[in-house]
Parts: structure tokens; C-alpha cells; sequence
């Protein structure tokens, strides 16, 4: 190659560095500004004790080391929370999973007519804002005028005020939760249904065996990967629980429903102790990334 | 499935198996009746509370306080939505959250489709790295970043503004992981050629690029704007005046706030905020299970 076929090659090679960073910078410089940096700083805040005061005047707040941390520990409020949302996450994950299965088995291959119907039909709470769902679930559990007394009522049973239990509410929020969200998961099994071979159900009628030890020893194993994939993105999803308690019961009765990114928003943005609330976000986020991580693992001594 | 057709007729039937004249290689039909029931249960169970929404929000004050409920309103009034588009101030929250939702789609299909070309068909240094990082933020819960971005927020005073609302959603990750996806996916012959015609980068991207990317777009698009009009912590938090409420803020406040809980108004409410995303997810159903279909075949 002569000197000059590389300096033209060169300036090839730098117009299109130069056009592939121009093509990036307008996503780059929002994301960066807007979510990168945020993250970042989120946990260098979780190590200070940044509060009210600071906000004019970030850089004055003082490091504190590991001590909201250290608090975290000691703070009943937080570890009621911590329970809340295992409580939340393990109930409503299980649930979400079985009805979610449930219903797409029986679309894959319990029925033949009016699959698009019931698909569209599960799938419609997905879409809707949750905030307006959880208002309508409030209104159906009114201990006075709702719906489910007022059905109650009908067959002489005197429904109880729902929403005021600590254990009937922490059950309608894991419902509210399943019934909102088991049509995503319908949908991914039945994407995973249709990637199971019918041979092998054919095979497994020669064998003589019947729907559920078709179901045991072909649906099942063939699902693994698809419900581990659900099993962590549900959790995930349910890790940051905040809008159905947040109308429903504002964290009551007793802080029984609070979960935490909820205890996070009252500490970040009511109490304005936004260091503390750093360190508690960030715990969550820990958690998460394990998850995501032993996920990754588990689907890498699979394949 | 015709390759298994001819050994299945020979097995014997199962015994409470009744043919089935349209598919008869496909599958059993036993049971099948109760099946329907219990998807009909369980519809029934997923469509009652839109139902009872609808119902209440045209029900009067003393009708929705009836002990037992009615189903069917007894009289039919539009009161509840007179008062919240005249005496409460949702026209205003209807346009917040047109004008964020409208913004954020905007931005989101231009941004992650210019990034995800470079990342898809151009070399340069860092590119890799670019993507790792935009990938890893993915699963990084909002929770996390709330209480900086807040900060970030008030220090650029943005707080209860539009762009308060609308930045931090501007650039979603997922989208430049769904068009670099889809971008790959196109020829570099065609863009070879358009090349050699002495196309610029940018002409390249505008016209030869983009219109290949209908598809994809639109399902970008849909899932943007759901997520945006669905949106409800981070409005909550950076909204502080009413004149910045989105919908589901509105909704929510006034479902807890101080005064006695008026769930005519609220019902109507909740018509208002979810009407608009369940007419654009049966519309656009069709398009957005293409776009799926799409990427299933290229993938």
C-alpha cells in the first residue's frame, strides 16, 4: 500500500469513527446524564448523609462511611419491609408462574376455538396503568359498598373490611399482583409450548401415558429454561413492587403491606434522609443483581 | 405435523377420545368442554373489574352507595365525567401525559435507531464497550436511581417541568438492544450499494435504513408508549404541582387523599387513563405480534 492509499484508508477509518460517534451521541449524552450517572451516584450518596439541606448544595453533604448501612440492620421499619417484599415476591412469583402455565397450556392444547379471545383477554390487564387497576381493586374490596361484599351480602354472608386485615390485605396485593401480570407469562410459556416438538407427545401416546404424565415428563422438562427466564424476570419485576400497596393500603395496616421501594420513597422524598434511602435502594439492587446473576448461571450448566 | 399422521392412526383410539373432524392429526379433544369453562371463569374473572369500572363511572352518587350493588345502572348519568373534565383539572393531566408520552416515543425511536445503526454496521473504537454499558443498566431498577436523579433534577431546575418528565426516559436501553437487533439484520449489500452511489452516512440512515424498519419501529413505539403512560413513580416524584400531574398521578392522589373517597369520579378517572392504551394495544395488536414475528425470523 503506497502512503497515500493509507492516508485515504486513515481518513476512511476516521470518517466513519467520527459518524458512528455522532450517531450515538444524542442517546449516549441523556443516558449518560440521565441514567448512567444517577446509578453511580446513587451509590456514592449511600455512603454519605446527604439529606434536605444538601440538595442546594450537593458537595457539602459528609461521608459516613458503612453506617446507613449499619442502620438498616437496626431499623424495624426497614426489615418489616424486607419481609413484606420477600413475602410478596415468593407468593406472587409461584402464583404467577402456575396460573401463567396453567393458562397457556390450556390455549396451547386444551382448546381449539376462541384462542385469540382469551389471549387478548388475559393479556388486557398488562397494558393497563396499574394505578387505575389497583383503584378499581380498592373499590371491589370496600368493606361497605364493594363489589365482593355486596356479592357476599347476596348469599347472607357478612364480608369483612378487607383492606383494614394485615393477612386478607397482603393476599388481595399478591392477587392483584398475579392477575395483573400472569398474562406476560402466558404468553412467553406458550412461546416456549410451541417450541416443544409434537413428536415427542406422540411418542409419548404410543406409550400409553395420559394428559398429566405427558405433562410431568414432557411439558415440564421441556419448560425448564422458559421458566427459569419467568422465575427471574418476575422477580425482578416483583422486587420493586410499589403501586398496588402504594393505593391500596399506603404500606398499612401496621407497615404490613409496605414494601421497600416504597419505604425507600418515604425516606428519599417524605423524610428527606436521601442518604439512608441510597443505601436501602442499593441493598435492593444487590439483591437483584444476585438473582440475575445465579440465573445466568443456572442457565449456562444447562446448556 | 403429517409425518406423524399415519403411525397415530394406528394406534388404538384412547378411550373417551371423540374424533375430530377438521384437525383430526393434531390433538385430543377430551375434556375440552370443561377447559372452555375455566378459561370463561377465569375471563370472566380479568374482564369483570373493567366491566365494573365502566358500569360505576356512569352510575349516580347514591346508586354506586347502594347496598347490594347493581350491575346495570339504574340511571345512567355522564356527571361523573362533566365534573372531572370541568371542575377538576384532567384536561390538563390528559395533555401532560399526551405531551410526555408523545416526547418520550419520539425520542426513543430517533435516538435508538441512530445509535443502534452505529452499533449495528459501523466500526469504531469503543463501540463494544458502548454497548456493554447501555446493556448492563437493563436490569438496574428505577428504585435505585430515584433519589439522585432527583437531585440531578432540582439542581438543573427541572423539577415539575416537561423536561423534569420526559428525560430520564428519553433513551431507553432495551430500545438500542431491540434496533441494533433488527438493523443487523439488513443487508450491507444495500447499503453497499447506496455507497457506492455516493450516499452519505446520513443519507444512508434516513433513507435506505429507516424505511426498512416499519416494523420494528412501530413495535418500539407501542412499548415506549405504554411504559410512558403507565408511568407513575417517577411522575409522583418529580410532578409537585398539580399542573404537572400526569394521569395515573391524578388518579392515584386523589384516591388517597384527605377527603372522603369519591369513586364515581375515580372510575371515571380510570376510564379515562386506561381507554386510551386498551384502544391502542387492540389496534395495534396485529402489528406489534408482525414485528415479533419479524425479529423471531431473523433472530
Amino acid at each position: 500500500m503506497s502512503a497515500q492509499q493509507a492516508l485515504v484508508a486513515r481518513r476512511g477509518w476516521l470518517r466513519e469513527a467520527l459518524t458512528g460517534w455522532l450517531f450515538s451521541a444524542p442517546f449516549l449524552v441523556i443516558f449518560l446524564g440521565f441514567l448512567a450517572l444517577p446509578i453511580l451516584a446513587s451509590f456514592v450518596l449511600s455512603f454519605t448523609d446527604f439529606s434536605l439541606g444538601n440538595l442546594v448544595d450537593p458537595l457539602s453533604a459528609r461521608f459516613v462511611g458503612l453506617s446507613n448501612y449499619a442502620k438498616l440492620l437496626h431499623d424495624p421499619k426497614f426489615l418489616q419491609a424486607a419481609l413484606n417484599t420477600t413475602i410478596f415476591v415468593v407468593f406472587g412469583t409461584v402464583l404467577n408462574l402456575a396460573v401463567g402455565l396453567a393458562a397457556a397450556v390450556a390455549l396451547n392444547r386444551g382448546i381449539t376455538r376462541f384462542r385469540a379471545v382469551f389471549r387478548v383477554g388475559y393479556y388486557l390487564p398488562v397494558v393497563s396503568s396499574i394505578v387505575a387497576i389497583a383503584v378499581i381493586w380498592r373499590f371491589l374490596f370496600n368493606a361497605d359498598f364493594g363489589l365482593v361484599n355486596g356479592l357476599l351480602h347476596a348469599v347472607g354472608i357478612k364480608g369483612p373490611d378487607w383492606l383494614a386485615n394485615p393477612t386478607l390485605a397482603v393476599g388481595i396485593i399478591v392477587a392483584l399482583m398475579v392477575w395483573r401480570n400472569f398474562g406476560n407469562a402466558m404468553i412467553i410459556f406458550l412461546a416456549g409450548l410451541q417450541g416443544i416438538p409434537n413428536d415427542l407427545y406422540e411418542a409419548a401416546r404410543i406409550d400409553g401415558a395420559n394428559r398429566w404424565q405427558e405433562f410431568r415428563s414432557i411439558t415440564l422438562p421441556m419448560l425448564r429454561s422458559t421458566m427459569l427466564f419467568l422465575t427471574v424476570l418476575t422477580t425482578i419485576g416483583f422486587l420493586q413492587v410499589f403501586e398496588e400497596p402504594f393505593v391500596m393500603t399506603q404500606g398499612g395496616p401496621l407497615n404490613k403491606t409496605l414494601p421497600i421501594s416504597m419505604y425507600v420513597y418515604q425516606q428519599g422524598f417524605n423524610f428527606f434522609h436521601q442518604g439512608y434511602a441510597s443505601a436501602m435502594a442499593y441493598t435492593l439492587f444487590v439483591v437483584i443483581a444476585a438473582i440475575t446473576l445465579i440465573q445466568f448461571r443456572l442457565l449456562r450448566s444447562e446448556t | 405435523m403429517s409425518v406423524a399422521a399415519p403411525v397415530r392412526a394406528a394406534v388404538p383410539v384412547v378411550t373417551e377420545t371423540r374424533p375430530e373432524p377438521r384437525s383430526p392429526a393434531r390433538r385430543r379433544s377430551p375434556g375440552a368442554w370443561w377447559v372452555y369453562v375455566a378459561l370463561s371463569v377465569g375471563l370472566v374473572f380479568l374482564v369483570g373489574p373493567f366491566l365494573w369500572m365502566v358500569a360505576s363511572s356512569v352510575k349516580t352518587s347514591a346508586e354506586l352507595h347502594h347496598v347490594p350493588p347493581t350491575w346495570i345502572p339504574q340511571t345512567f348519568t355522564l356527571d361523573n365525567y362533566t365534573t372531572i373534565f370541568t371542575k377538576l383539572n384532567f384536561p390538563q393531566y390528559f395533555v401532560n401525559s399526551v405531551i410526555v408520552a408523545t416526547v418520550v416515543v419520539a425520542s426513543n425511536l430517533l435516538f435508538c435507531s441512530m445509535i443502534g445503526y452505529a452499533l449495528a454496521k459501523l466500526r469504531f473504537r469503543g463501540k463494544s464497550a458502548v454497548f456493554l454499558i447501555v446493556l448492563a443498566t437493563i436490569m438496574v431498577p428505577q428504585t435505585v436511581y430515584l433519589v439522585p436523579l432527583f437531585v440531578l433534577m432540582s439542581n438543573l431546575g427541572f423539577v415539575n417541568s416537561y423536561p423534569g418528565l420526559i428525560l430520564p426516559f428519553a433513551a431507553q436501553a432495551f430500545g438500542v438492544f431491540l434496533m441494533r437487533q433488527f438493523i443487523q439484520g439488513i443487508p450491507d449489500e444495500l447499503l453497499e450499494a447506496a455507497r457506492m452511489d455516493g450516499a452519505g452516512e446520513f443519507t444512508i440512515f434516513w433513507r435506505v435504513v429507516l424505511p426498512l424498519l416499519g416494523a420494528p419501529l412501530a413495535t418500539l413505539g407501542i412499548l415506549i408508549f405504554l411504559g410512558s403512560w403507565n408511568n407513575f413513580l417517577w411522575p409522583l416524584i418529580i410532578a409537585t404541582s398539580d399542573q404537572m400531574y400526569t394521569l395515573p398521578v391524578a388518579v392515584a392522589t386523589f384516591s388517597i387523599g384527605q377527603n372522603a373517597v369519591d369513586y364515581g369520579l375515580l372510575m371515571a378517572g380510570s376510564v379515562v387513563l386506561i381507554a386510551p392504551v386498551l384502544l391502542v394495544f387492540l389496534l395495534l395488536q396485529r402489528f406489534v405480534q408482525q414485528g415479533i414475528a419479524t425479529t423471531g425470523l431473523k433472530g
